[in-house]
C-alpha cells in the first residue's frame, strides 16, 4: 500500500498566549492510499490540531510546527504560499464540524461549490455548474437542483453537511480530513453521512483522517485507529486490534467508560482524574497521573510507542500488565 | 458592489435544468422584496424620493424667487395670501426657501455618508483582517478622533477649516469615519474567526478573493446598513453646523440656517420659525425607518 500520507514526529506549539502551549507533540502517523485512519480523543487531546496542520491552518505568527508532513510525497511544511493555496482542496480537502459555521451565509451553496472549483480548475461557470449537480447527486441531495440555489441557512444539518462534502469533494482532492462531522448532528443523520462518507471514499478511493471522540462513529467508519492523549498518539492499530485488545491503560479507559456496555444501575466507569495542563505536562507519561497501573519509570521518561502486535503499536512501559 | 458583482456569478440556468423547477432569487432581490413588504420602510421611501425630487426640480416648483425679499411683508403667518407657508423674517416666502433649502440640506446632509462609508469600511476592514500592529495603529487613531462627541467634533473640525460648504462636508465626512470604522472593525474581527474563513483558506482560496468574496461579503451588509443610520445624524450635524454659522451663508437658503435666522421670530410667527426644525425632522425620521426596515430585510434568515 502506497502512502497517502506520512507525518513524522510533528510537534505543534502555539506561542500567542502567555507561556506557549504544545498542543502536538511528536506525533507520528501513516495513512495508506484509500484507508481511514480514525484520530480518537478527549477535547484538547490535539486531534484537530494535528488535522489542521495538515492544510496548514495554523496561523503562522502564533504557531510554530517542526517535523515533517508528507502528502503524496510533498513535505507540506515546506511549500511556498502559493503551492499550499493549490494544495489545500486541491490535494487535501476537509470538512468542519458545523456546517452551519463553515459555510458562507451570504452565499448559495452552489455560489461557493463553483467558486471552489472555479479556483482549481479553469472551468466556465456553466460547466462548474454542472460539476456542482454532479456532486450534489453523488452525496444523495434531493431536488439537487434546487438545492444548489438554497443558502446553508434553508437546509437541514444533514443536508448542509451534504452539501459541505460535495462543497470538499469539488476539486478532486486524494485526502479528506474530517473533523468531527457527524458531532453537530442527531444520532440518525449522523450514521447516513457515516454511510454516505465510507461509500463515497470507497468509490473515489480516498484516504480519511477522520477526528473524533465518539468510540462508535470511530469503529463504524475506520480501518485503523490513533488514540491520542495531551498531544501524543498513546496507542495505534486496525480497529479490532484496539477495541477487542487495548493495550494503552489509556485506552482501556475510555473503552471502559462507554455506557452501552452499562447495565441499568451500574455506576458508569469514569477514569479518574482530567487531562494535564499542556503548558506544563508531566515529565513522563502524561497519562501517569491517572493511571492505576503507573510505576515510579513512568513519571520520569515519556514512553515510546512500542509494536504490540503487527501493525499494533501502544505508549506504555506496562504493556506486559494489560494484555 | 463586489457583492451583487460576486452574487451574479450564479450561473444562468444551464439546459439540463428542469423547467418547473422555481429558482430562488438573488440575495439583492430578496432583500428589495422584503423591503417592500414592509409598510413604513416604504412610507419613508417615498417620502425621502419626494424630498429628492423636490430638491432637484426647486426651481420649478418653487412659486417664488427664494431670496426675494419684502420689507412690508415680513414675518406673516402661515396661509397668508401669496404666501402659503408665511413669509420669513426678510419677507421671503418661506415655501420657495423650504423648497430651494432642501437641495443644499439633502447634499449636506447625505454626501459625507458614502464619502465616509468607504473610507471607514476600508480602514475598519483593513484594520479587522490584518489584525496585530496594524489594528492598533488604526483604531487607536480612530478612538482618538471618537473621544470626541461628535457635534464638537464637526464644530472643531469646520471651525478648523473655516466656513463655508466644502470645509463642512470635509469635516462631517471625518466626522463619520471613526464611527463607520469601528462597525466595520469589529464586524470583520468577528468574521475573520469563523469557520468558513477557514473553509475557504482549506479549499485553497487566497488572501485577496477570501477578502473581496466572503469577508466583504458578510461584512459591507451590517456597515451599509450602520451607514444609512447616520444619514440623519449627518442631517441634524449638517443644519447645526449652518446654524452656527459654519455651514451654507446666507442668503442661501438651507434649514439649519434658516432655523437660526428665525429664531428670534420664535415668539412672533412660532408656526413659521419652527418650518424649518420640521423639514428637517421628517428628512432624518424617514432616513431612519428606510435603515431600519433595510436592517430587516437584509438579515437573510428572518
Amino acid at each position: 500500500m502506497t502512502e497517502a500520507v506520512a507525518i513524522e514526529n510533528l510537534s505543534v506549539t502555539f506561542t500567542g498566549g502567555s507561556k506557549p502551549v504544545r498542543a502536538v507533540d511528536g506525533v507520528s502517523l501513516s495513512l495508506g492510499q484509500g484507508e481511514v485512519l480514525a484520530l480518537l480523543g478527549e477535547s484538547g487531546s490535539g486531534k484537530s490540531v494535528t488535522l489542521r496542520s495538515l492544510l496548514r491552518l495554523h496561523p503562522p505568527k502564533r504557531s510554530r510546527m517542526t517535523g515533517s508532513i508528507r502528502v503524496a510525497g510533498r513535505d507540506v511544511l515546506e511549500l511556498s504560499p502559493g503551492e499550499l493555496a493549490d494544495f489545500r482542496g486541491g490535494v487535501v480537502s476537509m470538512i468542519f464540524q458545523e456546517p452551519m459555521l463553515a459555510l458562507d451565509p451570504v452565499y448559495t451553496v452552489g455560489a461557493q461549490i463553483t467558486e471552489a472549483i472555479r479556483r482549481h480548475e479553469k472551468i466556465s461557470a456553466a460547466d462548474a455548474r454542472k460539476r456542482a449537480l454532479a456532486l450534489f447527486e453523488r452525496v444523495r441531495i434531493p431536488s439537487p437542483d434546487r438545492r444548489l440555489d438554497a443558502y446553508p441557512h434553508e437546509m437541514s444539518g444533514g443536508m448542509r453537511q451534504r452539501a459541505m462534502i460535495a462543497l470538499a469533494l469539488a476539486c478532486r482532492p486524494s485526502v479528506l480530513l474530517a473533523d468531527e462531522p457527524t458531532t453537530a448532528l442527531d444520532a440518525t443523520v449522523q450514521i447516513q453521512i457515516l454511510l454516505l462518507l465510507r461509500e463515497l471514499q470507497r468509490e473515489l478511493g480516498l484516504s480519511i483522517i477522520f477526528v473524533t471522540h465518539d468510540i462508535g462513529v470511530a469503529v463504524e467508519i475506520a480501518d485503523r485507529i490513533a488514540v491520542m492523549y495531551a498531544g501524543r498518539v498513546v496507542e495505534s492499530g486496525s480497529v479490532r486490534d484496539v477495541i477487542r485488545g487495548p493495550r494503552h491503560p489509556y485506552t482501556r479507559g475510555l473503552l471502559a467508560s462507554r455506557v452501552e456496555r452499562a447495565q441499568k444501575g451500574d455506576r458508569l466507569e469514569t477514569i479518574p482524574g482530567s487531562p494535564p495542563d499542556l503548558t506544563a505536562l508531566p515529565p513522563g507519561c502524561a497519562f501517569a497521573p491517572r493511571c492505576s497501573l503507573a510505576a515510579p519509570q513512568c513519571r520520569e521518561i515519556v514512553p515510546p510507542l512500542a509494536e504490540v502486535g503487527p501493525a499494533h503499536t501502544a505508549a506504555c512501559i506496562r504493556v506486559a500488565e494489560t494484555v | 458592489m463586489s457583492l451583487s458583482a460576486a452574487i451574479g456569478q450564479t450561473p444562468s440556468p444551464s439546459p439540463v435544468v428542469d423547467a418547473a423547477v422555481v429558482r430562488s432569487p438573488g440575495y439583492w432581490t430578496g432583500v428589495l422584496r422584503r423591503l417592500s413588504r414592509d409598510p413604513v420602510a416604504m412610507t419613508a421611501l417615498v417620502v425621502i424620493v419626494l424630498l429628492l425630487l423636490m430638491a432637484i426640480f426647486a426651481p420649478y416648483i418653487a412659486p417664488a424667487d427664494p431670496s426675494k425679499g419684502s420689507m412690508l411683508r415680513r414675518l406673516k403667518p402661515i396661509g397668508f395670501p401669496g404666501y402659503p407657508l408665511g413669509a420669513d423674517e426678510l419677507g421671503r416666502d418661506m415655501l420657495s426657501r423650504l423648497i430651494h433649502g432642501g437641495r443644499l440640506s439633502l447634499l449636506m446632509g447625505v454626501t459625507p455618508v458614502p464619502i465616509a462609508f468607504v473610507i471607514g469600511s476600508l480602514l475598519g476592514i483593513t484594520a479587522g483582517y490584518v489584525g496585530g500592529l496594524t489594528n492598533t495603529l488604526i483604531m487607536r487613531t480612530v478612538d482618538v478622533f471618537y473621544a470626541f462627541p461628535s457635534v464638537l467634533l464637526a464644530v472643531a473640525l469646520s471651525g478648523a477649516l473655516g466656513a463655508g460648504l466644502t470645509n463642512a462636508l470635509v469635516s462631517l465626512t471625518l466626522v463619520f469615519v471613526p464611527p463607520i470604522a469601528r462597525v466595520a472593525e469589529s464586524v470583520t474581527t468577528q468574521v475573520r474567526g469563523l469557520d468558513y474563513i477557514d473553509a475557504a483558506r482549506a479549499s485553497g482560496a487566497k488572501a485577496g478573493s477570501i477578502i473581496r468574496v466572503h469577508v466583504l461579503g458578510n461584512v459591507l451588509g451590517p456597515i451599509f446598513v450602520y451607514a444609512t443610520s447616520l444619514v440623519s445624524v449627518s442631517m441634524i450635524l449638517a443644519s447645526g453646523l449652518s446654524f452656527l454659522g459654519l455651514g451654507v451663508r446666507p442668503p442661501e437658503p438651507e434649514w439649519g440656517l434658516m432655523l437660526n435666522t428665525l429664531r428670534t421670530a420664535i415668539y412672533t410667527q412660532p408656526m413659521v420659525a419652527a418650518l424649518p426644525g420640521v423639514m428637517i425632522f421628517i428628512t432624518s425620521i424617514a432616513f431612519n425607518m428606510v435603515s431600519d426596515g433595510l436592517r430587516s430585510a437584509m438579515d437573510v434568515k428572518s
